[in-house]
Formats: C-alpha cells, structure tokens, sequence
C-alpha cells in the first residue's frame, strides 16, 4: 500500500440498464433476470403514452404502447412491475418527467401495499421538465404548472421520502439536441436554479439546505472523453459554488455534485454499429475516470441503438461493461487522477468561464423558463453545425466519413436486423386489460378522487402528491390523472426552435437553391415542404434539422413540431398545398403510424409525395415503399443536401417536369 | 370523409379528385399545379370555377382556390382574376358576408396563443374561420418557416376551420403578395377571415388595407408600441390587446397606459382589451365582442370600396411606374376615374380599367 493507492478499493456505482418494454409483466421478467446477472438498481423505461399522460386507449397512443417502454396504466400495472423485488432494497431510477408526480404516487402505493412505508423507499423521478421542452419532448402542461409539479414533489418527498432523488437535473438530454459542453453545463445549471427557486416559494427556508443536498443530476458523457471529464469536474466546482452562495448551504456534504449517467446517444451510429462498442467504454471512463467527479449510478446504451430498440443480449453487453470496468481492471483502486494536473484544470476553468457566461445570459432573459426559447434556439443552431461539421468532414466519426468501407456485419444478419421487436399484440392486451380495471375498480371512489385531484391542481398553494396517492390507491388511470390537470393547467406547445435559426450558406447550397428556384418557377410557386411529426415520439432533432436546411434550401417549410394525429397531418398536408410531405419518427412505431398517415393523406384527397426518416430497419423500410412512401431515410443517411436534392427531384418528377440539367 | 352525406362535403371530395386530376395532367402542360393546370386543360377546375364554389360557400374549395391565388405563372393571373370576379360585390350581390379581421404585433408576443383561443370562441358561437398567417422570408434563400401551425390549436376534424401559412416574400409591409386576393376569395365563404402578420410600425398600414378591424397585439412592459402611437409612426388600430393579463398588475398599468396615450391622441373610441391565453383563459370573450363592436360601427363597404381603390392605383403604379402615372395625368385625376367606376367592381377589374385609360397592355 502506498499513498498512490486508497486503502480499500472503492465501492461501485450503481450499475443499471435502462429497461423495461410491452406490459408489466415481461419487463418484471426482464428485471428479474437483469438483476440475477449483477445489475445494482433499476432504470425503468416508460412507454411514451405514460410518460406524456396518456392512457393506452388514447388516439394519440396508437402504435406506441408498450414500445420504447413498460406501459403503466394503473396500480394494477405498477404491482406488477414490480412483483417479487423487496422496495425496501431496491434503488430505482424512473425515466419519467410531465407524470413523475403519478407515477411517484403508484410507487409509494405500491410500497404500502408490500408493507414498505415511504421512509424507507430509495430511487429517482426523473422529473425535470425544461429539457422536454428543449429535447425530448414528453411534455404535458405549459411550464407554469409544469415548475409547480416539480416543487411539490420536492417538497413532499423531503419531508416522507427522504431517501428519494425527488428530481434528476438533465444535461444528458441537452447533449442529445447538440449542446456543446459549455451550453450543457450552463442550461443544466440555470434549470437546477429554477427548480429551486420553485422550490424555495413551497418550503421552509430552513429546509433548503436538505433540499439541495437532494437535487442531483443526470449527465451525457460523449466520446471525446477527456473534455467530458473536465466538463463533470467544471459542473461540480459551480454547484458548490451555488450552494454555497446562492442558496447558503453550510455543509459540504449537502454540495456534492451527485450524479447518475447514461453516456451518449447521439454519436452511436447505424453504419458499422460494433464500433459503438469501442465508443460506449471511452465515454463510461469519461464518467468513472475522475474519483472526485466520479458518477453514482451507470447505465450505459446498446451497441445497436441507433438501429432499433435493443434486446436483452445487447443490454446484457453493455452491463458486461460496466462489471469489466469495476471487477476487472484497477479503476477503484486509486485516488482522484487528476488532481494537479495542469491540464485538467485549465480545461475546466476554460469551461467554468465559458459557462457564466451562457449563464449570464439565460438569467438576462429572466431565467431558464422565460429563456426556453433563447436556449431552444441555440440547441438547433448548436445541432446544425455539428452535422455541418460532419459532413465536411471537420469533425470525424469512424465508419460515416472515414474509413466507411466495410465487410458484411454478421451481427445484424438475423431476420430483425439484431434487434427487439415489440408484438403487435400487445397493445391491444393492454387496452384489454385496462378497459377490465377499469370495469371492475369502485367507480364512485375513482371519480371521487380525480373531482379531490383537480381541486387540489386549481389550488396553487396545496401539494399535488397526497390526493395524486389517493387518486392512486382508488384505481384511477395515467390518462385520467393526467386529463384532471390539464383540464386545470391546459394543454402546451413547446417552441420548435427552428425559426430563430441562424441561416446557412455554402457552394453546394447555393447550387441547391437555383435548383430550388427553377422547380418553383416551373411549379409557379415556391416549393412548400410539410415536415411533420406523427404518434408521441418527441424527439425532434432530426425534424429540426430537416426544417432548417429545407429553408436554407430555398423552400418553404410549414414545421408543426412534436405529436400530430394522422389526420392533423393530413389537414395541414391540405390546407397548405404542400408540393411533398416529410415524416420523421424514431420511436420505432412507423409500422403503425405511417400507414395511418397514408392512409389518412389519402382520404384527404392528398397527392403529394411522402418521404420519411427515423430508425427504421431495412425490412420496415420496404414495407413503408409498398404503401406508397417514395423514400426512406435512416440515420447513415446524415447528408443532409443530399435529402434535399432528392426531395426535389421527387417534385419535379411528381410534376412531370424536367430533371436538373 | 365520413360526413359525406352534405352537399358541401360531395363537393369536398369532388375538389380532391379534381385536384388529383390536375396533378396528373400537370405533367402534360408542364403548368404545374391543380387548378390551373386543369384549367388549361379545359378541365373543371378553373379560377371562375372556384371562385363560384367560394360563393357558394363551398369551405372544401378554399385550399385549390388558394394554390391558384398564390401562383405565379403566365397565365395565372388572367384565373386569378377570373376568380376575383365570381366573388366580386358585383357578383355577390354586395359586400363579402366575412368579416375580415387583421392581427398583427411584435414576434413573441402571444399573437398564435391568442388565435387558437379566439378560433376556438368564434366555432363556439357558430362562425366558420379561415386564419391567413404571413410569416417573414429569408432574404438570403428565399426560403421561409413557416412556424405558426404548429402553435395554433384546431380539431383537425373541423372543416369549420381553414389555416392557411404564406411566405411574406420579398413586398413590404408585411403581407405576400396574394394575401389580399387569398382574403377576398376567403371572404365570400367564410364567416371569419384572419390575417396574421408580424410587425409593428410598418406593417398594419398594409394589413388595414385588407381588413375591416386591425387589431394590434402588445405585451405589457414593451414600451415600443406606446412611443410608436404618441410618435405617430404606426397609425391607430382599431383595437389594441394586451396579452399575458395573467402578470395582473403589470398588464393593467400597460392597459392604462394605452388608454391616456389613446386619450391624448383624440381616440377614447379604440377599446383597449387584456387577454390571458394561459388557462384559465381570460378576455376572449371581451376581444370578440370588441371585434364586432368595431365592425358594427365601420361603415364596411366605404372601407373596402377605398381599399379596393388603392390596391388597384398601387398594382397599377408599381406595374407601370410613373410613365404610367403620368399617361392617367397624375393621381387625383386616377383617383377621380375610380369613384367614376362601378363599385362593385375587384381590384383587377379596376387596374385593368385605369390601364385601359392610360391605353397600357396589361
């Protein structure tokens, strides 16, 4: 033992895999198996009708129950989710935010079911709205009473759950649109300030100190993994800075910068995805490397994730991992890294400041709710310039704009392309199954609660958490829930963030443009395109993008944003004229939705050539061609000019006119 | 199209297939586009044909009727105006029923939360609404977004409700170059036409001369629109909104600031209205009332017959310049040939009279 060595070998992170898919039942299943296979703590993955409110029967769900996801109706759902794990153990992180007050209410009344009082529950809602707003997209309520639901399950969780992470900062998300490290620090740390600030107005000022000590963070880390730890080491030195000066935390302890990880996304490719492999072990070190900036709890992606939702082989992989890192090599075994090293520390006060200064920024538009906005727009623009910078070949991603070639991967040979396909069937189940809870729970009780439950969303100074746990235990549905507040809150429309964007140029836009020109002289008005996003997939980087360049292009682009019917589509496809339509979906439920699209642009009487994008596998693409779609683009598709010469030929060629000379 | 069984609806569907027909023999005329392509075809989609769907109130015909307005082609104008005419005064017998409403105010300002409420106050009382939205240009592509459908809320279901979103492109003052024609075929089928513009201190000049009431939209502690009346450098709306009331205080003082500015200028009439779109909404109801009010007070056709003058003089003035100008000896002397003419006449059958006058091709 020496001083370059700690006395015993640090305890691991949290090891988790972000899980869970159709019915409670399987992922209970699946949970099960995951965690006889080492894994430390659960990571639950919501279907995206629970996670934006929504209960399995409602148009807007269709094609997506149970998909990227476990659907969680009721408490029925949620006891079987989690049948047969102790929750006094158990540490489980919900990915769940617009309903993380429900789905909280479900968990503790599951717990008193079991016979585990609150006190003694441990886990996390994610529960930070901002970066849907900016990202993700699984909003429900406008931003006011969207702060308010936060607070209240802060405030209430302080005071019964204490054990709780009440509230799960994102930057990882904000990576995900395109932040660069700088926009990443400075957004998470002006949204941490609003919610405690929210906070501040619902508790003892006394509290606050316990209250900070409880907000912790859920990071990105991205392949360029040394300035990724530095930007985790630059977060840490300005949330202590907060506390201490901000909101007067006296104890150190309560400061720590406390965070969980899911590394990054965004940079895992289609074309050669073993590679992502190799991706996914340098961005965990990013996040393990440092001991005083080290992350809590790990869940790290698949290696296929940018084909298809993963199966339990892919996952396993990837906790496989995590237990190589930490059972395996010496990473526990030493003191911080970094400490002294001269250019770990000009990296981070290099970011530090570039950070106060965003920072500064966001509190000028009067903080990060007014400034949703503001940072929406510098995201898209952010975004653009990185698959700018790509496409040029500034910044270089193995396998897409170097060394491209490549034998046949014998990974993805089988017959779903090395993926989870979720059944068809299960949706339905679901709607079975709830149409039963919902024949057979005390109606007079349910309605009871929900009339409790929207008096208490009308009253601003009550928490939402005890009539939402009685609402609960009474049998009520996400759906239901969820309609009582916006019934109360009304409903919301995040900006999309492309019309502030700044406009782009180029040689090859340029030619672009005069091609443009010359289809909308010969059509006899300007080319319009209608970029729309069908089911509750809200994920609308690859749509922002789309948009912008289709301007920069010369068109006109009727933009919609997240979350649109078929038939909303479908009017809109009509009322404006557009000369072609472009659909982009990335929850995997285009064997659905754009079928339903098509259907609907036909009853319509629309004409006008459909293109779509998304993660969609080579087989689905196919049968999307067979029901008329002209083209299909998939991630490895990332030149963007090159969409929008086809997009325009595809309109000349509709139009019987000429092709470009 | 599952409540087909109206007249209104068969001819919806018989729309669409005219337009699928369009498309299809596009190719052949390399004239592009549905109706006139069908036009020219001798099919049954002419601008004439439209225009008499229109005043049939006939709601289905209004996306092809604008994809005509919008055009930009030889031969375009000659349907468009044939268009024009089948809902002229003179062919409706009177004045367009709609009542052509102008929104207009900064960017950010809550303008599209407020039209999804007052869309939504206008269908609960009965009136059909078409929102003709107008969003800036890029000057470098040309390309637009067109961002204001996605923050409009409508039952897609609703044939009640026609949004339509337009590229400003490269005029001033706020309006695409069809917008006035879109507005006026609009007008004779629906109860309601909106046009949306962004803007304040130009562009309401142009969006008064389209609508019957201009409605301003400001948010409280934005001081520009305040400086800009007492200045004189916008003209005074007809209404003036104030949105996001839910700020309480801050909203009522911008409120009263507006009215002692109004007061100074001699216009106690215009009403000041604060609105909340945030729910529980808040003043839609006062805001629709204060729309009608102003309508009911305006004497419309004057309004529109000197609108209708303008917008003839001024295609005329920027087609033939001041050579042109001169040959109708000078623009009182224009101006005395138009009250001269039938006022049921449309601004292209007025331009084309004052070409006629100063012996110019049109």
């Amino acid at each position: 033992m020496s001083e370059h060595r700690l006395p015993e070998p640090d305890r691991p992170w949290l090891m988790r895999t972000y899980a869970g898919h159709s019915n409670a039942k399987r992922s209970n299943e699946l949970y099960r198996r995951n965690l006889a296979k080492g894994q430390t703590g659960l990571s639950v993955a919501f279907d995206l009708p629970t996670q934006t409110g929504y209960d399995s029967d409602h148009e807007l769900a269709r094609g997506e129950v149970g998909k990227v996801g476990v659907a969680i109706s009721h408490l029925g759902d949620m006891k079987a989710l989690l049948d047969g794990i102790p929750l006094d153990e158990m540490n489980t992180s919900m990915t769940i935010n617009a309903t993380a007050a429900w789905l909280l209410a479900l968990y503790v009344a599951t717990g008193e079911e079991t016979g585990v009082e609150p006190g003694k529950l441990s886990g996390t809602t994610q529960n930070d709205i901002l970066k849907e707003y900016l990202s993700r997209g699984t909003y429900a309520f406008p931003p006011g009473p969207s702060m308010r639901l936060i607070a209240d399950v802060v405030a209430y969780t302080v005071a019964h759950v204490p054990r709780w992470n009440p509230i799960n900062v994102c930057s990882y998300h904000l990576q995900e649109a395109g932040a660069t490290p700088v926009q990443e620090i400075a957004y998470s740390m002006a949204n941490a300030i609003a919610v405690l600030d929210a906070v501040r107005e619902r508790v003892d000022e006394a509290l606050m100190p316990t209250v900070f000590g409880r907000i912790s963070f859920f990071v990105n880390a991205g392949v360029r993994f040394v300035e990724e730890h530095a930007k985790l080491r630059a977060m840490s030195q300005l949330w202590d800075e907060l506390g201490r000066e901000r909101y007067g935390v006296e104890d150190p302890k309560l400061r720590r910068f406390r965070y969980g990880v899911q590394v990054n996304s965004l940079g895992l490719t289609e074309a050669q995805p073993e590679n992502n492999v190799q991706r996914i072990v340098l961005e965990a070190l990013a996040v393990t490397l440092g001991r005083s900036t080290r992350a809590r709890a790990i869940q790290l992606p698949a290696w296929n994730e940018a084909l298809g939702l993963p199966r339990p082989w892919d996952q396993q992989w990837s906790l496989r991992i995590q237990q190589v890192m930490a059972f395996e090599s010496d990473l526990l075994e030493y003191p911080d890294l970094f400490e002294g090293s001269k250019v770990m520390e000009g990296l981070v006060s290099e970011l530090v400041s570039g950070a106060r200064e965003e920072m500064t920024r966001v509190t000028e538009r009067g903080g990060a709710v007014e400034a949703v906005g503001y940072m929406k727009a510098a995201l898209v623009d952010s975004h653009r310039s990185r698959v700018r910078r790509i496409e040029e070949g500034e910044l270089t991603v193995v396998g897409i704009n170097l060394f491209a070639e490549t034998e046949e991967s014998p990974l993805t040979a089988d017959a779903e392309g090395g993926i989870l396909v979720v059944d068809p069937a299960v949706e339905a189940e679901q709607i079975e199954a709830l149409e039963r809870w919902r024949a057979e729970r005390d109606e007079d009780a349910a309605r009871a609660a929900l009339d409790e439950l929207r008096r208490v969303a009308g009253a601003e100074d009550e928490n939402i958490m005890p009539a939402s746990i009685a609402a609960a235990r009474a049998g009520v549905t996400t759906g239901e829930w969820a309609q009582a507040l916006r019934d109360s809150f009304g409903d919301y429309r995040a900006p999309t963030g492309v019309g502030e964007a700044v406009a782009g140029g180029g040689e090859e836009l340029d030619a672009l443009r005069e091609e443009v020109d010359r289809v909308s002289d010969a059509l006899g008005r300007r080319l319009k395109v209608l970029v729309g996003k069908p089911g509750l997939d809200g994920h609308s980087n690859g749509a922002e993008q789309i948009a912008v360049r289709a301007r920069d292009a010369g068109m006109e682009v009727v933009y919609e944003g997240i979350r649109l019917t078929p038939s909303q589509i479908a009017a809109s496809a009509l009322q404006e004229g557009v000369h072609v339509i472009g659909l982009s979906i990335l929850s995997g439920s285009h064997r659905e939705l754009i079928p339903a699209v098509m259907e609907a642009l036909a009853g319509a009487g629309v004409e006008a050539p459909v293109v779509v994008g998304g993660i969609i596998p080579e087989a689905d693409a196919a049968a999307l061609r067979e029901t008329g779609v002209a083209a299909v683009y998939t991630p490895k598709d990332f030149d963007l000019n090159r969409i929008m010469r086809d997009i325009v030929t595809l309109v000349a060629q509709h139009h019987g006119l000429a092709a470009a000379a | 199209m599952s409540e087909g069984s109206s007249g209104g609806d068969r001819s919806g569907e018989a729309a669409s297939g005219a337009d699928r027909s369009g498309e299809a023999t596009s190719g052949a005329d390399r004239s592009g586009e549905a109706a006139s392509g069908a036009a020219s075809a001798g099919g049954a989609l002419s601008g004439a044909d439209l225009g008499r769907r229109l005043r049939e109130r006939d709601l289905p015909a209004a996306p092809a009727a604008l994809n005509l307005v919008e055009a930009r082609r030889p031969g375009g104008p000659e349907e468009v105006a044939a268009l024009l005419r089948e809902v002229s005064p003179a062919a409706l017998g009177g004045e367009a029923p709609a009542h052509v409403v102008g929104i207009t105010g900064p960017p950010g300002v809550g303008k599209s939360s407020l039209l999804s409420q007052l869309v939504a106050a206008w269908r609960e009382g009965g009136r059909t609404v078409a929102v003709l939205a107008v969003d800036p240009t890029s000057r470098r592509s040309g390309g637009a977004l067109l961002g204001d459908r996605a923050r409009i809320a409508f039952d897609p279901s609703d044939r009640g409700v026609f949004l339509r979103s337009t590229a400003a492109g490269d005029t001033l003052g706020g309006l695409a170059a069809s917008t006035r024609a879109a507005a006026q075929a609009l007008a004779a089928a629906f109860d309601v036409v909106v046009i949306e513009t962004v803007g304040v201190g130009q562009s309401e000049t142009d969006v008064a001369d389209a609508a019957d009431t201009v409605a301003v939209v400001v948010q409280p502690g934005s001081g520009d629109v305040l400086q800009f009346l007492k200045a004189g450098i916008m003209e005074i709306p007809d209404v003036l909104v104030v949105t996001k009331a839910d700020l309480g205080a801050i909203a009522e003082s911008a409120v009263r600031d507006l009215r002692s500015a109004l007061g100074a200028l001699d216009a106690r009439g215009v009403e000041v209205v604060a609105v909340s779109s945030i729910s529980p909404a808040r003043g839609i109801d006062e805001l629709v009332a204060a729309l009608d009010a102003h309508r009911d007070a305006v004497d419309v056709p004057a309004r529109r017959l000197r609108a209708r003058r303008r917008h003839a003089l001024a295609d005329f003035a920027a087609e033939h310049g001041e050579r042109g100008l001169r040959a109708l000896a000078g623009r009182r002397e224009a101006d005395r040939l138009l009250e001269s003419l039938d006022p049921g006449l449309d601004v292209p059958a007025l331009r084309a009279a004052l070409e006629e006058r100063a012996d110019l091709p049109s």
